[in-house]
């Protein structure tokens, strides 16, 4: 593949005696914003520090633009990291500390000083050039840290936690700004985040890691809508569950018995390969896909399930909330407040929750 | 509370007087024109013209300045590395090393004048102003160290890895991001050792060769054959320049 920035070759890397990095093979397309999403000690830190350099693999290879990055130290890599700290010298003005890296490729005065602006109106800081970095909000900080890496133009840029450091606000605005960068300098991202609603609206793809694997490759659309294990599930977006054993498998489709709620009948969903019937699996659903009716009612054509109205919040653009449907079975729902400012349902109502087969997704039990 | 501060301040400022009488005494007795320091007869700033004149005196003011210029040096260029090697030190290793580093400075300074003397007569290097450098560097290098390593951890560990993902090498990493930013630390103790250096006795006392009298040494074989106005303006300056180096040495270290 031509067109490959960025190729992970099953790496392992160990601290001490846990394995961070479990044999991660991933691909990376040139112009691709790419995230690695996953809790604090998922290991994607570490693979981030190994394409940057910082760390070797114990086993495995990367290869940036089809060179193999082994015993290549991080100051001759193609990549540049923008810090979680940002990492700005504290002792330069922010155009020196923008410059320091065409510098470094002693590229002409001339060059740099062109570059250098460029960027630097790129990322709007074209008034703050020649103030110290202790001397900037953390937003514009944040601007010379990604101006810093962009001007080098590397075949990479690294991006650890960027938003992290940010008030909610400033990181809205901030996501915004760097998907336009990025769409405007067509380089490659890849970033690291723990965010997952900061992930899919990032990235072009991602991966969500845990225990130092990969669980998921795919489209922020694919992880959300087709997880392929509970861990995808809970950690992209909200899920709520039934388990129980699957009968009556055929052709894709089948019932789940349902062990943690009580139901008049089974729960109808659609099977992937590899479940047969006797399996104990997972149905997992959305909120948003989630209907709720007053009262118990039955609904032929929906799968239905009845519960008692616990919580309910008002946010605003909609009603949050929470059914009980069984002993330790709780569900997420959602209620849009398009037509009033009324309670949808009153806490202690029993309600209907009404949703689609196809819009279930079984998994096998972890 | 009131009542408290007043105490306090009371109390801190007795302990100023204790400290800083003697010295302000020595400074006043310095400007006497009575050639016996006991008694006071008008003000002169004769004795500090004598001390121009003594080319004895003169001579151990080069020595010492000498000696506190090129051992506060050696104790840089060794001290800088090595407190950056230390920074970079993992685990039990580093409890150990950072123990030898500083222990010279709650040695005895007398045992140190003997060890450092007897180590010169077993290598056969024969006493001179050589060895006296040496010996202040000796007892400067831990001074360096602690003062450079205290501006170090400050540094956020990342700037040097940023310097190196941007594509800088070793050497330009320390050129263009850490040196700049340990300078004033640096600058620091090296003044705070070149005082140490130019006041030191008991070292030199122990390693001194023959014409390597210097300033303290001198003030010492003065004080023989009595008190001297004299004697009062040489250690009046010695006093000042010393305090003068310190405060600029805190200055440093502030930045």
């Amino acid at each position: 593949m031509a067109d490959l920035s960025i190729d992970m070759r099953a790496l392992v890397k160990c601290h001490g005696a846990t394995l961070a990095v479990d044999h991660v093979s991933l691909q990376i397309t040139r112009g691709e914003f790419f995230s690695l999403l996953g809790p604090s000690g998922a290991g994607k830190t570490s693979l981030l520090r190994m394409l940057a350099g910082f760390e070797t693999p114990d086993a495995g290879d990367i290869l940036i633009d089809g060179r193999s990055m082994a015993g290549v130290p991080p100051n001759r890599r193609p990549v540049n990291l923008v810090f979680q700290s940002y990492a700005l010298f504290p002792h330069m003005t922010v155009a020196e500390n923008v410059a320091f890296g065409l510098e470094m490729q002693r590229l002409p005065r001339g060059e740099i000083a062109k570059r250098v602006g460029a960027t630097l109106d790129l990322v709007q800081l074209q008034d703050k050039r020649d103030r110290v970095p202790d001397r900037l909000s953390g937003g514009e900080q944040q601007r010379v840290a990604l101006a810093r890496a962009l001007v080098n133009r590397p075949a990479v840029v690294l991006l650890d936690e960027p938003l992290a450091a940010l008030d909610q606000q400033l990181r809205q605005q901030m996501q915004a700004e760097l998907k336009t960068i990025q769409a405007q300098v067509g380089l490659t991202f890849v970033c690291v985040t723990h965010h997952q609603e900061e992930a899919l609206a990032l990235s072009d793809r991602l991966a969500v890691m845990q225990q130092g694997r990969v669980m998921q490759v795919g489209r922020p659309e694919d992880l959300y809508e087709h997880p392929e294990n509970l861990f995808v599930a809970r950690f992209v977006g909200v899920s709520n569950e039934v388990s129980g054993t699957l009968v009556d498998v055929q052709a894709g489709e089948g019932t789940l018995l349902p062990s943690d709620v009580s139901v008049s009948r089974g729960i109808r969903v659609s099977v992937p390969a590899g479940l047969q019937s006797g399996a104990q699996a997972v149905m997992t659903v959305r909120p948003e896909r989630v209907r709720i009716a007053p009262g118990h009612v039955a609904d032929a054509g929906l799968n239905c399930l009845h519960g008692v109205v616990e919580t309910m919040q008002y946010i605003g653009s909609e009603w949050q909330g929470a059914v009980r449907i069984g002993p330790s079975v709780r569900w997420t729902i959602r209620a849009s407040n398009a037509a009033s400012g009324s309670r949808p349902v009153a806490i202690g109502a029993p309600v209907s929750l009404q949703w689609n087969a196809s819009d279930g997704v079984v998994l096998p039990v972890i | 509370m009131r009542g408290q501060g007043i105490w306090l301040r009371g109390i801190s400022g007795l302990g100023m007087a204790f400290l800083y009488l003697p010295i302000i005494v020595l400074v006043v007795f310095s400007l006497n024109a009575s050639r016996l320091s006991a008694a006071w007869q008008g003000f002169s700033w004769h004795w500090y013209g004598v001390l121009w004149q003594d080319e004895a005196l003169l001579a151990a003011a080069a020595n010492s300045l000498w000696i506190a210029a090129l051992s506060t040096s050696l104790a840089v260029l060794l001290g800088l590395p090595a407190a950056m090697g230390l920074e970079r030190l993992k685990g039990h290793g580093r409890q150990v090393v950072d123990m030898i580093f500083l222990l010279p400075l709650v040695l005895p300074e007398v045992m140190m004048g003997v060890a450092l003397l007897l180590f010169f007569v077993v290598i056969h290097w024969p006493l001179s102003l050589a060895t006296v450098v040496v010996g202040h560097a000796a007892f400067n290098l831990p001074i360096v160290v602690v003062m450079v390593r205290a501006r170090l951890q400050k540094l956020d560990p990342r700037l040097e890895e940023a310097a190196s993902d941007l594509g800088a090498s070793a050497w330009q990493t320390f050129y263009r991001v850490t040196w700049p930013l340990v300078r004033p630390a640096v600058l620091g103790a090296a003044l705070l050792a070149f005082t140490i250096s130019l006041d030191d006795f008991i070292v030199t006392f122990f390693v001194a060769g023959p014409g390597a009298t210097t300033l303290p040494l001198k003030v010492y074989s003065m004080i023989k054959s009595g008190l001297s106005p004299e004697i009062n303006a040489l250690s009046s300056v010695l006093v000042l320049s010393s305090m003068g180096l310190v405060g600029l040495s805190l200055i440093f270290q502030r930045r």
